[in-house]
This record gives C-alpha cells, sequence and structure tokens, in this order.
C-alpha cells in the first residue's frame, strides 16, 4: 500500500517542475526514447537524481531519527542530536565564511561544490569523533544525549563569531547552504551518496533485535544477554553514516528526522521496530518526495529552500496527528 | 556434600560481601552471607528498608561485582559466565518502568525468547508455544492482543512474569514485584509466583516487604538483619525468633501465633 503510494509519488516529482513536459515525453526520456534532447537532459540529468535524492534523504533521516528517538528513549530526540548537523555546519562555515582568510583567488576555488561536501563530511565526523571518544567513558546514555548537545552548541557559537567577521555575500553563501538543497547532485555523486547510505542502513537492519530489546529499558536489555555497548555503538554509527552523508550532500535538512518517525508510530500504532522500520523508510521518502514536488512550485521558474518547505508541511501533520490521537505513543 | 544433592542447588553464596567500592574506600553493605537457593523453591528476601536487600540483588544478577567470597550459578562461577549464557539461567523482573508501552502483550512476552532468537529476532514454532504456555501459565492468555499501556499495574506485572518465564531459564529474579499493587493482587502475585515454582520447576527468588504473605508462601526465607543474614524454612526462623529482631520494638512487635506483625497500643 505505502509502496503504491510512494511509487506514484517518485512518479508525480519527475513529472512536475519549472518546465512543464508531458507525461509520456517523461517516460520516453528516462528510456532515452525522445526526440526533444533538453527534455531528456532535464529529467535524466536533473529530475530522476532529485527525486532519487528525495528518497534516500527522506527515509535515512527518518531512519536515523526512529534510531536516535529508541537509543536515548526521548521523543524530542532526532537524528542531528549527536552534533552531526552542526559539525558539518561548522565545516561549511569554515570553508565560506573562513576563506576570506586566503584570499581572492584561491577562495573562489575553494568554495566548490566538492569542497562543501567535504568540509561538511569532515566537521560533522570530527565531532561525532569528539562526542564518541567522550561519551565511551561514561556509562548512562542520556549523558551521550547531553555531550551531543554540548558539542552543538560549542560548534554554533564558533559558526556564531565566524559569521560576526565576514562579508555579507559569504553569509549568504552560507545561509543559502543551510536551506537545504536536493537537487545538486550528479549521478557520480549520487552513487557515492547510495553506497554510504546502504551501509547505514545495513547496520541498522542488524540492529532491529537489540532496538526492539532497548524498548524494556537498558537493564532488561542487559539481563537478556545484549552487549549493550557494542549494540549503541553501531546503533550510532549507522546513524553518523545516514545522517552524516545526507547533511554533507542536501544540507541540514530539518524536521523530518524528528517528524517522521512520530507520523509513522501514530499511523501504525506499535513500538516494534520490524514494523516501524520499512514502515519509516517509507514515510519518509513519500514525505520528502512530496516537500520536493512542492518546493519547486510547478510551472514557475522559482524553488523555494526545501527546509522551509519540511517544516510548514510536516508540522501541521505531527500537530493534527497528536490531537486527533488526543495522546503520544512512544 | 554428596552429587545428586548438589544437582538441586541452583545458586550458592560462599562467605560473600556485598557492598560498594568508591574513591574513598570500600564500604560494606553486608557479610558473610551464605545462602543457597534450590530447584523448584520460591524464595523471599526480605529486610527493613536500606538493609541491602537490592544491593543483594545486584549482586546475585551480575549487574554489581561482589566485594569478596563466590557465587556458584549452576554449579559454576557466576563471574565466568557470558551475557548470552546468563541470559540463558537467569531471567529477572525489575521494578524499572518500561520505556515503551506501545506494544502489544504478546510482542512483550516474546522478547523473552530474545537469548534464543536468530539475528532478527523472529520466531520459530518452538519459540511460539513456549510464549504461549508462558502466557497461559500466568493467566493472561485473553490479554494476548491487548496494548500494553491499557494494563492495571496488577496486569502489567502478570505480563512482566511472564516475560521472565518466556525467558525458559531454571533461576528468576524478582525485585519487589508487589509494590504499588492491591492487597489481593499482593497476595495473587506472589501466590501465582508459588504456583510457578510448583509447575515450572524453576527457582523463585523475590525481594518484598511483604513479610506476613511471604511467611505464608514462601518455602525458605532470607532474612537481612543489620548482623546477619539468616536462611531457613519460615516456621524455623519463626521459632528462632527471627522476626523479632527485624525491626526496632519501639512500634511493631512479631507475634509468633499469627506469623504477623501488630502496632504495639
Amino acid at each position: 500500500m505505502l509502496t503504491i503510494i510512494l511509487l506514484l509519488c517518485f512518479i508525480a516529482n519527475i513529472n512536475l517542475g519549472s518546465v512543464s513536459i508531458p507525461v509520456s515525453e517523461v517516460f520516453n526520456s528516462i528510456f532515452g526514447t525522445t526526440n526533444n534532447s533538453s527534455w531528456q537532459y532535464i529529467v535524466q540529468d536533473y529530475r530522476l537524481p532529485k527525486a532519487l535524492t528525495a528518497i534516500l534523504v527522506g527515509s535515512g533521516l527518518g531512519i536515523s531519527g526512529l534510531l536516535m528517538q529508541t537509543l536515548f528513549r526521548n521523543p524530542l530526540a532526532g537524528p542531528f542530536v549527536l552534533g552531526i548537523s552542526s559539525g558539518a555546519s561548522l565545516g561549511v562555515a569554515l570553508v565560506i565564511l573562513g576563506s576570506g582568510v586566503f584570499g581572492g583567488m584561491f577562495a573562489s576555488l575553494l568554495i566548490s561544490k566538492w569542497s562543501i561536501v567535504i568540509a561538511a563530511s569532515l566537521g560533522s565526523f570530527l565531532v561525532l569523533l569528539a562526542v564518541l571518544l567522550v561519551s565511551s567513558r561514561v556509562r548512562d546514555t542520556m549523558a551521550i544525549l547531553i555531550i551531543g548537545l554540548m558539542f552543538g552548541s560549542i560548534t554554533a557559537a564558533v559558526v556564531s563569531v565566524l559569521s560576526y567577521f565576514s562579508s555579507a555575500e559569504q553569509l549568504q553563501q552560507y545561509i543559502f547552504w543551510g536551506f537545504g538543497s536536493l537537487g545538486n547532485l550528479t549521478w557520480n555523486e549520487l552513487l557515492i551518496f547510495f553506497i554510504i547510505y546502504c551501509l547505514g542502513l545495513l547496520l541498522t537492519v542488524v540492529s532491529i533485535k537489540a532496538l526492539n530489546t532497548f524498548l524494556l529499558g537498558e537493564n532488561y536489555a542487559k539481563s537478556l544477554g545484549l552487549n549493550i555497548k557494542q549494540s549503541r555503538f553501531i546503533i550510532i554509527i549507522a546513524t553518523s553514516l545516514l545522517a552524516g552523508t545526507i547533511t554533507a550532500f542536501a544540507g541540514p535538512i530539518a524536521f523530518i528526522g524528528l517528524a517522521i518517525p512520530h507520523i509513522t508510530r501514530q499511523v501504525f500504532n506499535t513500538s516494534n521496530h520490524k514494523v516501524l522500520l520499512p514502515a519509516v523508510f517509507l514515510f519518509g521518502a513519500i514525505v520528502m518526495l512530496i516537500c520536493d514536488s512542492i518546493a519547486q512550485l510547478p510551472t514557475s521558474d522559482y524553488t523555494l529552500p526545501i527546509n522551509a518547505i519540511t517544516s510548514i508541511i510536516g508540522a501541521p501533520i505531527v500537530v493534527w496527528l497528536l490531537v486527533r490521537q488526543r495522546k503520544m505513543v512512544f | 556434600m554428596n552429587n545428586s544433592q548438589d544437582e538441586h542447588i541452583i545458586l550458592s553464596t560462599k562467605n560473600l560481601s556485598i557492598g560498594y567500592k568508591t574513591k574513598k574506600g570500600i564500604s560494606i553493605i553486608s557479610n558473610d552471607i551464605n545462602i543457597q537457593l534450590d530447584q523448584g523453591k520460591l524464595i523471599g528476601l526480605v529486610g527493613a528498608n536500606g538493609i541491602g536487600k537490592s544491593t543483594l540483588l545486584r549482586t546475585l544478577t551480575s549487574i554489581q561485582q561482589p566485594l569478596e567470597g563466590s557465587i556458584q550459578l549452576e554449579g559454576k562461577s557466576l563471574s565466568e559466565y557470558k551475557p548470552l549464557e546468563l541470559a540463558q539461567t537467569m531471567s529477572l523482573v525489575l521494578t524499572e518502568q518500561l520505556i515503551s508501552k506501545n506494544l502489544t502483550v504478546f510482542e512483550l512476552v516474546a522478547l523473552g525468547r530474545q537469548p534464543y532468537t536468530n539475528w532478527v529476532g523472529s520466531l520459530s514454532v518452538q519459540d511460539r508455544s513456549v510464549i504461549n504456555q508462558a502466557l497461559e501459565h500466568t493467566n493472561i492468555i485473553d490479554l494476548k492482543n491487548r496494548k500494553c499501556y491499557e494494563l492495571s499495574d496488577g496486569q502489567l506485572q502478570k505480563v512482566m512474569i511472564a516475560r521472565a518465564l518466556a525467558q525458559d531459564t531454571s533461576l528468576i529474579i524478582l525485585d519487589e514485584p508487589t509494590t504499588h499493587l492491591d492487597m489481593y493482587h499482593k497476595a495473587y502475585i506472589l501466590k501465582l509466583l508459588q504456583e510457578l515454582s510448583r509447575e515450572t520447576n524453576k527457582t523463585i527468588l523475590f525481594s518484598s516487604h511483604e513479610i506476613d504473605l511471604a511467611i505464608q508462601l514462601c518455602d525458605t526465607m532470607i532474612v537481612m538483619t543489620p548482623e546477619t543474614v539468616f536462611s531457613d524454612a519460615p516456621c524455623n526462623l519463626i521459632s528462632q525468633g527471627v522476626f523479632d529482631n527485624l525491626f526496632p520494638k519501639d512500634l511493631i512487635g512479631f507475634d509468633e501465633k499469627t506469623g504477623s506483625f501488630r502496632v504495639k497500643k
């Protein structure tokens, strides 16, 4: 059922865009049998990778949000509680805002797309590493949550200091990165994205049993023979692989990671991860495709920031679900 | 000690000292504990607040290390057990709240099969039959498909006991299973534990403040006092006058005839 909706959304997403292309021609373009080469270019090299990116981003963020909420027993946790997005922001801020230091020619060379991707990955990886190092010394899972938030605060502070010394132009560039974007990926980039994404997904699937055991609480989990530290480590690595690459390639996309697990829990009314995980995957992908379609403002030349759309669409849905059910299920 | 007797001992301690190691030094809560849990018996652990019941249970369940002495579980030192092996020998019912009550009773009891299931946790035919037996033993078959957040405290406690049963261990340890329950359900749960120890031949150890009920239902009682830890059949403990020294004598006294405490007038 959800799979069919996902397919429909996928097709709708490919068909909607600034340039209106007839449905039959879209399919012809995909299979390379169209006569219109510019349509073929738009569909094959822009819309198709964008739609696939949307699926990966939506499902990946939803799943990493679910992992964090279960691990930290906290419905407010999202994929970025471990400081992944703030680390990425710091990396990008250093490249964009700090480029003034390197001066003229070199700066413009530095701010290519790959340098931003690398800076974001490096930033999130370093912050995550710091969080992991500190958290390996604490036994309490809640402490890891606080440590992640603290590292987030530190990086946010560094970013504000950098912003203070930056030009308006650099600031605008940085803010634009913060809006998030799904449409900038080439097929090569998408392939790298997909490989890392699959690794994260694989680790998640391996953790399903541990995740269900965590629902009982850590002491029960331990009495059931679960190796808490190891499972916790795998879950954190899975989250950082998913959320880290997504942030690197598509920017810090808010809200999806927090909201999708809640929407799924409300709709399916269960905490069993064997049901939740595939459902979150599908819901995340669907919502992201819908948001992207709206952000494109079909038939107009404008593209709205995806980050704004996810919140504008998503927040009312969560509020509506909570009001309708009258209680939060977790 | 001969071998045939040895087989019936599930858990025994020898000169066990329990407590905490801190940076300032060692704080001993209780020492020289020599207890023995026999197969198929219901054992109650009683004592005043703060006497170290929880510390003893934490030590016996390997959450905390003993300061001195040894614990033998099924003829093997507790410290030699691997986590998974321990999970197949000993199951717990704790006082802590569940993180998520949005599971059905069946799903929750099924989590007790985790030490036996494959990497993704799918249930075999045998797993299902063990789970159903656990549900039957605790009389909660009709709750099978209900969500845990719909249940009363008494029902939830039965579910947690069923989960421990499904773990299929020779020893079940419960930490204060009767707190938050009304008088009827306190008796019901303890009576249920007695029946379970008879029917399934499992050893069940629980800590409780329901001394009156424990005296009536337990095969053996472990009584912790500031000086010593006693372990014997309830009637022997009464005739030795152990319960008289359990609490300060200014407010309540133990009545040997009825086997219960009375408030002093």
